[in-house]
C-alpha cells in the first residue's frame, strides 16, 4: 500500500508496509498516481502520454528512481507477515494503571472520569490494594522484566502517602523478581508541594502535568470545586517540578475542545512558559455536548495543526526546538511490526485496576461492569473479555488494516470506539481523520527539516 | 537520486525484526492518555545493525 499527500510544500509517498517514506520530485510524485504493482523495468508506454507535460527525459529518469525503490521493496512492498498477534497479546499482563483515587479536587468539565467519581462514589484506594495490585502484576507478566505502573485518578496526589508506600513496595519487589517497573504519574498539579514534587522527580519515570493552555481556556475547562481556576496555582508548581527534574522525561498534556479550535496557540504558549515537551490532544465526547469536535471542525483543526507544524519548523531552525507528542516519529528505530500491530494492548497486556481492586482494560473502561474483568484479590480473570480485546489488533480489525497510517497509528482506542461508536472493533472516525493528519505532518516536518 | 529522497535509512529490516518482547512501553502510559499512537515509540531493544533481512516483492 502506497499513500501520497502533499503537505507543507512537500510531494511525499509512504509505502505503508516496509515503513519508507520518499520525498518527491512533481513528475514522480504524478507518476505514482498512474502505477500500480507488480512494475516493469521498463517504462509502460502510457506514462509518456499521461505525463506529457513534463520533459520526457525527465519522466524516465524518475520512471527508473520508482523502480529502483520497488526493487528494494521500499515502494509497493509485500505485508510484514505477522502470525497470529491475538495470541501474542493475551498470554501476559505487564502495564497497570493504578487509580490511586477515584475523587478530585477539580471539576474539568469534559472529564471522563465524571469528576473523580467514576460514576459510583469517590474513593481511595487502600495501601493493601495497591500492594496486592503490583503483587499481580508480577504474577501475570512472566517473562518481560521491564514492567509500567502509572498512578491515575481522579487526582492520584489525593492519595500521595499511599503512592509512596505502594512505590516503595515496587522497588523491594523489583530486587526480588528480576524485574524493572517503571513508575508514572499524571496529576492536576493542584496538590505538588516540595515533597511530592522530589519524590516524583526521583521515582517517577515519567510524570504528565495537565494543563489545557492559555489562562482564560484553562481556567474555563478546568475550574476547582469552588469554580476558580486552576491556572495560576499550578504554573509555578509545574515550574518547581520541571527546573528541578533536569532531564527527566516529562509532558504537560492538554485538552482542546470545541471551544478552542484554535488550539496551535494554546500549545505555543506552554512552550513559552518555558515547558518544552507538550501534548495536547482533542477532546472525545459525545457529539451532542458543547465541547464536543464534529465532523465539521475538522478542516479547522487540519489548518491549525498546519500552523503549528510551521511553527514547530520555524523553531526547530532556529535552534529552538520544542516536543510536541503527536509531531514526533522515529523513522528508522521505532518499535518493531508486532507492537505496532497490537497498539495499546488494552484489556490484554494493559488494564485498569480500581481503589476497590476491580481489574478494566483501561482506566477508560473503569467502572463500565459489562468490561469487568476481574478483580486482583482471586485473580481470577474473564479470559471471555480479554480475548475480544485481543483480537483489537491492526490484523484482524479490517477498517485498520486497510488504512495506510496503521503502523502509526497502531489501531486507535479501543475505548473511544466503545464510548463514540459503540463497538470496541469500530474505528472512530473522528479521531481517524485527525491521526491521519497528523502523521502527514509529523512526517512533513521531518521532509522539511531535512531540506 | 534526483526525483526521490528517501526520509528513513533503514526501512522494513528495522521493523521486522523485533520479535514483540514487550519490554517497551505501553502505548497510552505516556502523554496521551486518551488516544493511541505507537509512531513515536521507542524499542527497548538496539537493532543489530548488521541484520539486514530483506523485503521480497511479489507484487501486491
Ligand atoms: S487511523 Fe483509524 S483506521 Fe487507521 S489504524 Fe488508526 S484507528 Fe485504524
Ligand atoms: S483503549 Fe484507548 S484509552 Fe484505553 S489504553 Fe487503549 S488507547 Fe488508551
Amino acid at each position: 500500500m502506497v499513500h501520497t499527500f502533499r503537505r507543507l510544500g512537500s510531494n511525499i509517498a509512504v509505502d505503508t508496509e516496509s515503513g519508507a517514506v520518499h520525498v518527491l520530485s512533481p513528475v514522480a510524485y504524478k507518476m505514482l498516481s498512474y502505477i500500480k504493482p507488480p512494475l516493469t523495468q521498463d517504462m509502460p508506454v502510457s506514462l509518456r502520454y499521461s505525463l506529457a507535460k513534463y520533459d520526457s527525459s525527465g519522466v524516465e529518469e524518475a520512471y527508473e528512481e520508482l523502480y529502483s525503490l520497488y526493487e528494494r521493496g521500499e515502494l509497493f512492498s509485500d505485508a510484514i507477515p505477522l502470525g497470529d498477534i491475538s495470541k501474542a497479546l493475551s498470554t501476559r499482563i505487564k502495564s497497570m494503571c493504578l487509580h490511586v483515587s477515584h475523587d478530585c479536587n477539580m471539576r474539568c468539565r469534559y472529564c471522563f472520569a465524571d469528576c473523580g467519581g467514576y460514576v459510583r462514589e469517590r474513593t481511595l484506594m487502600s495501601q493493601k490494594t495497591g500492594k496486592r495490585a503490583l503483587d499481580f502484576l508480577i504474577e501475570k507478566s512472566g517473562g518481560v522484566r521491564n514492567l509500567e505502573v502509572d498512578f491515575f485518578g481522579g487526582e492520584p496526589l489525593l492519595n500521595f502517602d499511599v503512592v509512596r508506600e505502594i512505590t516503595r513496595y515496587g522497588r523491594e519487589l523489583e530486587a526480588k523478581h528480576g524485574k524493572n517497573i517503571r513508575f508514572t504519574l499524571t496529576t492536576n498539579g493542584s496538590l505538588l508541594d516540595d515533597e511530592s514534587i522530589d519524590f516524583i522527580n526521583a521515582e517517577m519515570s515519567n510524570v504528565v502535568l495537565s494543563i489545557d493552555g492559555r489562562q482564560q481556556v484553562n481556567d474555563y475547562m478546568r475550574p476547582f470545586e469552588d469554580g476558580s481556576g486552576s491556572y495560576e496555582t499550578i504554573i509555578p508548581k509545574y515550574k518547581k517540578l520541571v527546573e528541578r527534574r533536569g532531564d527527566g522525561e516529562y509532558y504537560v498534556r492538554g485538552t482542546f475542545t470545541r471551544r478552542n479550535l484554535d488550539f496551535a496557540t494554546d500549545v505555543l504558549h506552554l512552550v513559552d512558559l518555558g515547558f518544552s515537551a507538550v501534548s495536547v490532544e482533542p477532546v472525545v465526547l459525545p457529539q451532542e455536548s458543547e465541547y464536543s469536535i464534529r465532523k465539521e471542525d475538522l478542516p479547522v483543526i487540519i489548518a491549525e495543526y498546519e500552523k503549528l507544524a510551521l511553527e514547530y519548523i520555524a523553531r526547530a531552525k532556529a535552534g529552538r526546538p520544542f516536543t510536541f507528542f503527536h509531531f514526533i516519529i522515529d523513522l528508522d528505530g521505532g518499535p518493531c511490526a508486532i507492537k505496532r500491530a497490537k497498539g495499546c494492548g488494552s484489556g490484554c497486556e494493559y488494564v485498569a485496576v480500581t481503589p476497590d481492586g476491580s481489574i478494566y482494560p483501561c482506566h477508560q473502561f473503569a467502572g463500565e461492569e459489562k468490561f469487568k474483568i476481574g478483580n486482583i484479590f482471586d485473580g481470577v480473570i474473564d479470559e471471555n473479555i480479554r480475548n475480544t480485546f485481543a483480537h483489537c489488533n491492526l490484523i484482524e480489525n479490517p477498517t485498520c488494516a486497510d488504512c495506510w497510517a496503521k503502523y502509526y497509528c497502531g489501531g486507535g482506542c479501543a475505548a473511544n470506539n466503545f464510548h463514540m461508536e459503540g463497538d470496541i472493533m469500530k474505528p472512530y472516525s473522528i479521531a481517524c481523520e485527525l491521526e491521519r493528519a497528523r502523521v502527514e505532518f509529523a512526517l512533513a516536518i521531518k521532509a522539511a527539516l531535512a531540506k | 537520486m534526483k526525483h526521490v529522497k528517501t526520509l528513513n535509512t533503514k526501512t522494513y529490516a528495522s521493523r521486522a525484526i523485533g520479535s514483540g518482547c514487550g519490554e517497551c512501553q505501553a502505548s497510552c502510559q505516556s502523554a496521551c492518555k486518551t488516544s493511541c499512537t505507537v509512531g513515536n515509540q521507542r524499542c527497548e531493544r538496539r537493532v543489530d545493525e548488521n541484520t539486514t533481512k530483506k523485503n521480497q516483492n511479489t507484487g501486491k
